[in-house]
């Protein structure tokens, strides 16, 4: 009995300490900017003063950032959701020569560490006069060998007797795969979208490189140089952070199954 | 897994195949296989703002060797994993061993536990740094409540040993700057939620009937975990290990977000080899020899994979 209760409160700590800098984000972000730097500081703001997200979302185009970041993230996972699919399909059902050399090529891609892609990839970009254009943003992430790996493992599966089936019916290949092969693999396509809308849009070093121009930055460079350019007016800052994370809280919460589940999986799988 | 030969198309043995992958091939080969000969070929050239000065071979690898400022970055950055790595194994174990006993709210908990993997790192990164203000943070705030004295945190260049016993020490024994194991403390709190679930996807995959064997015997917590839970996790620790070893060598949003700009920190102690790459490249376009350390950085982490790898094949699974 008395073990339990050591384990709810250890749990409980635990707890505390994940929120707690959560907790003091919004805190702060509905300070006025006085009580934020009193010290010893409030535990909770005194005089509320939501103003702020209202003065944070004017003084840099978050807007702007928040659209461009939809938009980088929408696109790419169209793109994504192709390019695994075909050569998901083409992998699992299809027979050519040199198949499976051409496959561990593409899992051995996974090997490279992304910090690696910086340099060659921003001269690359440069070449293509890229820099600075929503392609240097999208195209490079529109292919995700771990999406294909997932997507693969559910095409081999599907029976060979529906293939047979559809095809008798006078159904196409590409019908097969979209119309039949997809639907029935929903639970990759939901844990694929999951990763790579979280992807796009915590990404950040790839855009902090990749970008000059207001315009063009998503949300997490545009916040980190709003941080910067704020440095010490930290409750603009909060209010300005709390607004960032909150659609993927948001989501977080809807789909946190789906989302701790996909993650189990993909560290299982490796 | 077999597929059955008669399903396969035959008839257009080829060209079917490579149209369905076209889209991939062509990314790839110029997105992901191309860069990388490309920083291998850049690596050999005094390379500026204008493109290619002239080749001087392995000029700029043999330059990182008696660079000073490389080597700090790599001590910093092993310092870095050295202290995150076991530290993020023991507390997501712990906790993934909490939750593992039959608890009630295991969802909630592991919900919070969690969020903080998926909330970006700019953000975090911001709200840290205000939490770790040397003057009027939460942090130092909370120190004064349990009486011990405020620290610098990320303005602190001191190695935490030596703030430990209160001497100079020479640069290998002061450890770590305050400032660098400020960051590691943050990410620690950042991924404990992710190997969390890793752990505990390992622990539901033990069999239950190892446990009710155990309890006939009358073992005891301790000899439980020492001799059930431990062993048949291995593959899983292991796993989180080498992954989170990977992922920490390649630390560099929160350098820049927290202790940047203009340069990795105090007197350069959370200058880390990423964040070094990057200021070479696009602080000082010096391409070529970020390229050499972009080299350094892949040839290190390809060993650990393939570590990782040699070690995983030469497993027995169960399923």
């Amino acid at each position: 009995m008395s073990k339990k209760l050591i384990i709810y409160i250890i749990l409980t700590v635990g707890t505390i300490l994940s929120l707690l800098p959560f907790y003091w984000m919004i805190a702060t972000s509905l300070k006025t900017p006085i009580e934020a730097v009193q010290f010893p500081p409030t535990w909770y703001p005194t005089h509320p003063r939501p103003e702020n997200y209202t003065e944070a979302w004017r003084t840099a185009p978050f807007g702007r950032y928040f659209l461009n970041t939809v938009f980088i993230a929408l696109t790419t996972l169209v793109g994504v959701i192709i390019t695994s699919a075909l050569a998901a399909y083409a992998f699992a059902r299809m027979e050519f020569k040199g198949r499976e050399v051409l496959f561990t090529v593409f899992l051995g891609m996974m090997m490279v560490p992304m910090p690696v892609y910086i340099v060659p990839g921003y001269l690359i970009l440069a070449s293509f006069k890229w820099v600075d254009t929503y392609y240097a943003l999208i195209i490079p992430w529109t292919v995700n060998v771990f999406s294909i790996f997932l997507l693969r493992q559910h095409f081999r599966i599907i029976p060979k007797a529906l293939y047979d089936a559809a095809t008798v019916d006078g159904c196409s290949e590409l019908g097969f795969l979209w119309k039949i092969a997809m639907p029935l693999s929903k639970p990759a396509i939901a844990t694929i979208s999951i990763f790579s809308l979280l992807a796009s849009w915590n990404s950040f070093i790839w855009p902090l490189v990749m970008t000059n121009r207001d315009t063009i930055r998503p949300v997490q460079v545009g916040l980190a140089y709003f941080i910067q350019e704020q440095s010490t007016n930290y409750t603009l800052l909060s209010a300005a952070s709390t607004f960032v994370i909150l659609p993927v809280v948001i989501l977080f919460f809807f789909f946190q199954r789906q989302i701790i589940e996909s993650h189990m999986k993909s560290g299982i799988k490796e | 897994m077999n597929i059955p030969k008669g399903e396969m198309e035959k008839k257009n043995s080829f060209i079917r195949p490579i149209l369905y992958l076209l889209p991939a091939i062509i990314i790839i080969a110029v997105f992901r296989f191309l860069p990388i000969l490309y920083v291998m070929r850049v690596s050999l050239y005094k390379w500026g703002i204008g493109g290619a000065e002239r080749l001087v071979g392995f000029g700029n690898y043999l330059r990182a060797f008696s660079d000073s400022y490389f080597w700090q970055s790599l001590t910093n950055t092993i310092w870095y994993v050295i202290f995150i790595v076991p530290l993020c194994i023991f507390f997501s174990l712990l906790i993934a061993l909490l939750l593992n006993s039959k608890i009630r709210a295991l969802g909630f908990y592991r919900t919070t536990f969690f969020l903080p993997v998926v909330t970006s790192i700019v953000a975090i990164s911001m709200i840290w740094k205000w939490v770790y203000h040397p003057k009027i943070g939460l942090a130092n705030y909370i120190l004064t409540l349990l009486r011990i004295p405020p620290q610098g945190w990320l303005s602190e260049w001191r190695g935490i040993f030596e703030i430990m016993t209160g001497r100079d020490l020479p640069s290998l024994l002061a450890g770590p700057s305050l400032a660098l194991l400020s960051i590691v403390i943050m990410m620690i709190w950042k991924s404990i939620g992710y190997n969390m679930v890793i752990f505990l996807a390992g622990l539901q995959n033990i069999p239950r009937h190892y446990y009710e064997a155990a309890q006939v015997d009358g073992a005891g917590r301790f000899a439980v975990f020492k001799n059930i839970t431990w062993p048949l996790l291995s593959s899983t620790t292991f796993y989180v290990l080498i992954m989170t070893t990977i992922i920490s060598f390649q630390v560099f949003a929160p350098v820049w977000l927290m202790t940047g700009p203009p340069a990795g920190g105090p007197l350069g102690t959370t200058n880390v080899l990423v964040y070094y790459l990057y200021d070479t490249a696009f602080n000082y376009s010096s391409y070529g020899y970020a390229s050499a350390l972009s080299m350094i950085l892949f040839l290190i982490i390809l060993t650990l994979t393939i570590v990782q790898r040699r070690m995983v094949e030469s497993r027995v699974y169960y399923e």
